[in-house]
């Protein structure tokens, strides 16, 4: 006696799917999300024409202009979207937005940052450098050299003009984050450290390092991430450098080791790696910011877990031999040098690590290279007291988590059992927890390592089974 | 031994899974005819609002299925044959059985309002009904939901998520009137309305009228006023669903009729989660409709199949939701009206957040939280364990399960509480 509607039902859900209903949205743009637009059209305005006519170009009020217009504009553009919205999650329309679903948006805005990338690697002249007076900046790069002379003291190149384009990047959809998140202290306050992280220590301070004549030197980055501060070439020069910075090019090299070899361990054993994947690391910063909308486009399968595991811990490998092949000086370490270099330091955490944001997620680089995270996750994964813990019995397995986990991780498969999410790639950014709408996720600093999944209080023989197969729920 | 099971949701899933765990030779067989694949009923609100695709509702990646050697069959049942053990199906050939578990889940309860069958009305529980949403909306304006339940709130959300002006027709005087006490049932009709919802309390449907296109066109209510609309959406409770049950000789009541082992008057069939009436005395039984108890039902029914004859326990009752934006959880016996319950009730000055425990000769029996999150396993603990409620207020640390950095509360509550209970 089943209706009829109901048995001619012939609607195949797996192959259509349902995507966006007919009925608009409604979403009116307030006066301050319209004053910030104007504002950063005139910032844009400004920047187009000190590119294209030079007027201003190189002067204050072209940077002050043209900057400070579109990160004050879109400052205020992201203020005035949240502000009038009830404090909670926002993620309506996101998968149908085109930006933020694989759309022509998301698209056009891959090929712009993957572009980008190129240009500043591999074809600098676009971007203005050496274009200018006298073979000086020029172009985009010459926008932003009244901030290259005061903190550094010298003209910018297309590595300041990188520098800066981060970092405001960061300030602004640091100010969306913090927006959005209004209701989630651990999103604030993990965001503001991440912010002031990159931003304070590197890019003001390794900056005005060079102003001071001093290296240039990127504090919250460490080996092998930033994989040269420990490869032959750059210690000798910090250690032999002549005084008055000698002393310091010591001192370098000592934090650089002293933050590899004690920092590390120990902070992710009482925190876990987020200490530095979402709270410090300036790759993690972009993806927490700027990256903010992409989490959902990172790959949940197991397929996907498969290949990171065994991509990652391969660059891991790589890097400590090139490292050691440096310092023992084996022959062909040079050009491994400049193949690692070119490949993994330049395409893989730069043009595919930023640029496919809108396609792949904004960890893609995280998850599947940096080797950074494949010695924190192991840690995480063995001696650490992290973990994110489930309300279970609570779960409805609907799958915000999995969704929202910029990693990849299926957090669903964990928390519908009630287990503890303890996995090499979490990176603590707590949006699983957020997004959940029945308050099953907590990330915790637990008491022990030992308490956390069955078999962690053996971790080494937990590792040489997780070597077999993934550690699947 | 071959096990049919009959519905994919979170019950048939659940028993499917439990049984290949205890069973790994036995064949099971899982047939829906609403999805191929399981997906989280609960999570359809997100794939209509944009939050996540269709495809990120599936708890399980499609080759855990062919892994567990759990067969799936999309069809429909239309026929069970008791005697023979075969079940008759709408397209294909027909499948014996040697066990079968009836998890056919409910269906929005319809009670006879005149016009509810006009095009532009229809009920939320399934994939049948989020389609039929997709088409409802396209022109439309203004809808009405009539029931304030789980459901009917979601239902608002939805719409109003999409630009669709919304009256929201709730029976009692408060919001979910029934289940929450009366001031966290006011907080959320102070939400619903501060989100751009009509709400109308104390309000009845009376009639749904057609629009000259044939389509619902307005309704009237029981105080005789009229609103124009171009969806009415039914969400005033479910019920099991019997459809398929009924012409055949398994004993139904208003679910189908199963002891505390979740058996049928039929040997080898069984019933577990929405559809399920259990049987547990003389004039008692319940219903219990709720994605938490279908999942326990689920697992009970896998092994009582295996020859368990536990009964069914729920354990200490659990629950949680969210309204639009306001979490909540709730833990044991609360607003149950039970004589010699006591209430301490504590709500934040400013934000959106409150705490109640309700306690019996000094020993807790119930916890409510919205806008705080707590653990589970504590607050069950405390419940079974019989703790006094003076001594669970200096613990209250130890359930607490917000975020870091996030404001702690546990002072200001046993510091009200203390104060309550002087």
């Amino acid at each position: 006696m089943i209706e009829q509607s109901v048995l001619d039902h012939s609607f195949d859900e797996e192959s259509v799917e349902f995507g966006e209903p007919a009925a608009r949205a409604r979403r009116e743009v307030g006066p301050v999300e319209r004053l910030g637009q104007v504002v950063l059209a005139g910032g844009v305005i400004s920047l187009v024409v000190q590119i294209f006519v030079g007027t201003w170009a190189g002067s204050w009020l072209g940077f002050a202009s043209a900057y400070g217009g579109m990160v004050v504009g879109a400052a205020v553009m992201f203020v005035g979207r949240y502000r009038g919205t009830t404090p909670g999650i926002k993620h309506d329309g996101v998968q149908f937005d085109t930006m933020t679903s694989r759309g022509v948006g998301g698209w056009i805005a891959a090929l712009g940052l993957t572009g980008l990338y190129v240009a500043l690697y591999w074809a600098p002249g676009l971007l203005g450098h050496g274009t200018g007076a006298g073979g000086g900046p020029g172009g985009l790069v010459l926008t932003v050299d009244p901030l290259a002379r005061v903190l550094t003291g010298g003209a910018a190149s297309q590595w300041f003009l990188y520098g800066t384009l981060y970092c405001l990047a960061m300030v602004v959809f640091g100010v969306r984050m913090l927006m959005k998140y209004r209701h989630n202290r651990y999103q604030k306050i993990r965001t503001v450290s991440v912010v002031v992280a990159q931003v304070g220590f590197a890019f003001v301070l390794a900056n005005v390092l060079v102003l001071f004549q001093l290296p240039y030197y990127e504090f919250n980055g460490v080996w092998p991430l930033k994989y040269d501060t420990l490869w032959p070439e750059k210690v000798s020069a910090l250690w032999a450098a002549d005084a008055p910075h000698g002393a310091f090019g010591v001192f370098l090299v000592f934090w650089t080791a002293v933050v590899a070899v004690l920092g590390v361990p120990v902070l992710t054993y009482f925190y876990g790696k987020r200490w530095y994947c979402s709270w410090v690391c300036g790759c993690g910063g972009l993806a927490e910011t700027l990256g903010d909308g992409y989490r959902q486009l990172s790959d949940k399968s197991t397929r996907a877990w498969k290949i990171e595991r065994w991509l990652i811990h391969s660059v891991l490998v790589l890097v400590v031999l090139a490292t050691a092949a440096l310092w023992l000086e084996w022959p062909g370490a040079h050009g491994f040098k400049k193949a690692y270099g070119f490949v993994i330091g330049a395409a893989f955490s730069g043009v595919v690590g930023v640029g496919f944001y809108p396609l792949m997620g904004s960890r893609v680089w995280c998850r599947f290279g940096c080797p950074q995270a494949a010695i924190l996750g192991l840690l995480q994964r063995y001696a650490s007291r992290f973990r994110i813990t489930t309300n279970g019995s609570q779960c409805m397995s609907c799958g915000n988590c999995s969704t929202y986990c910029e990693m990849g991780i299926d957090v669903r498969a964990y928390a519908q059992q009630g287990k503890n999410i303890v996995r090499a790639s979490c990176v603590g950014c707590g949006v699983c927890s957020a997004v959940c709408p029945r308050g099953v996720l907590k990330l915790e600093n637990g008491k022990g390592a030992g308490d956390r999944y069955s078999g962690a209080d053996a971790p080494l023989a937990q590792f040489l089974e997780d070597l077999r197969e993934p550690p699947r729920p | 031994m071959h096990v049919a099971i009959l519905g994919n949701g979170i019950t048939g899933v659940s028993a499917a899974l439990r049984l290949r765990e205890l069973d790994p030779d036995c064949r099971i067989t899982m047939i829906s005819g609403e999805s191929t694949h399981h997906y989280s009923r609960p999570a359809l609100m997100y794939v209509f609002m944009g939050h996540m695709r269709y495809r990120d509702t599936k708890p399980y990646e499609d080759a855990t299925w062919r892994e567990r050697r759990i067969d799936l069959v999309r069809d429909w049942v239309v026929g069970i044959d008791t005697e023979q053990r075969s079940l008759r199906l709408h397209r294909g050939e027909p499948i014996g059985f040697d066990k079968l578990v009836l998890a056919t889940g409910s269906k929005p309860n319809r009670f006879g309002w005149p016009g509810q069958d006009l095009p532009g009305v229809q009920g939320l529980y399934g994939l049948l009904d989020l389609k039929a949403l997709y088409d409802n909306v396209e022109d439309c304006r203004r809808a009405v939901v009539v029931g304030g339940g789980l459901i009917g709130i979601e239902l608002a959300e939805m719409l109003l998520s999409r630009g669709i002006d919304v009256t929201f027709l709730v029976r009692e005087r408060t919001y979910w009137g029934n289940v929450l006490p009366a001031e966290e049932s006011a907080m959320v009709n102070e939400l619903i309305r501060h989100h751009g919802c009509d709400l109308r309390l104390g309000t009845e449907l009376a009639e749904i009228h057609a629009a000259s296109n044939g389509r619902v066109g307005a309704i009237s209510t029981k105080d005789g006023e009229r609103i124009e609309c171009e969806l009415v959406g039914l969400t005033a409770g479910v019920s099991p669903n019997l459809d398929v049950v009924r012409d055949t000789a398994i004993a139904v009541g208003r679910g189908i009729l199963v002891d505390p082992q979740l058996r049928t008057n039929i040997d080898g069939v069984y019933a577990a989660g929405d559809c399920a009436e259990i049987v547990t005395g003389d004039e008692r039984s319940t219903l219990q409709q709720v994605w938490y108890t279908g999942r326990m039902q689920g697992h009970h029914v896998a092994a009582s199949i295996l020859g368990d004859d536990a009964p069914f326990d729920s354990g200490i009752w659990f629950n949680s939701a969210k309204f639009f934006d306001l979490e909540y959880q709730t833990y044991g016996q609360v607003h149950r009206r039970i004589p010699g319950e006591e209430n301490l009730y504590w709500q934040h000055p400013t934000e959106l957040v409150s705490f109640r425990i309700v306690h019996k000769d000094g020993v807790v029996i119930g916890f409510n939280m919205m806008g705080t999150r707590y653990r589970h396993e504590v607050c069950e603990r405390w419940i079974r364990d019989g703790v006094r409620v003076r001594d669970v207020l200096p613990r209250l640390r130890e359930a607490a399960f917000d975020p870091e950095f996030f404001q702690p509360y546990e002072r200001a509550i046993e510091r009200a509480f203390t104060e309550q209970l002087s």
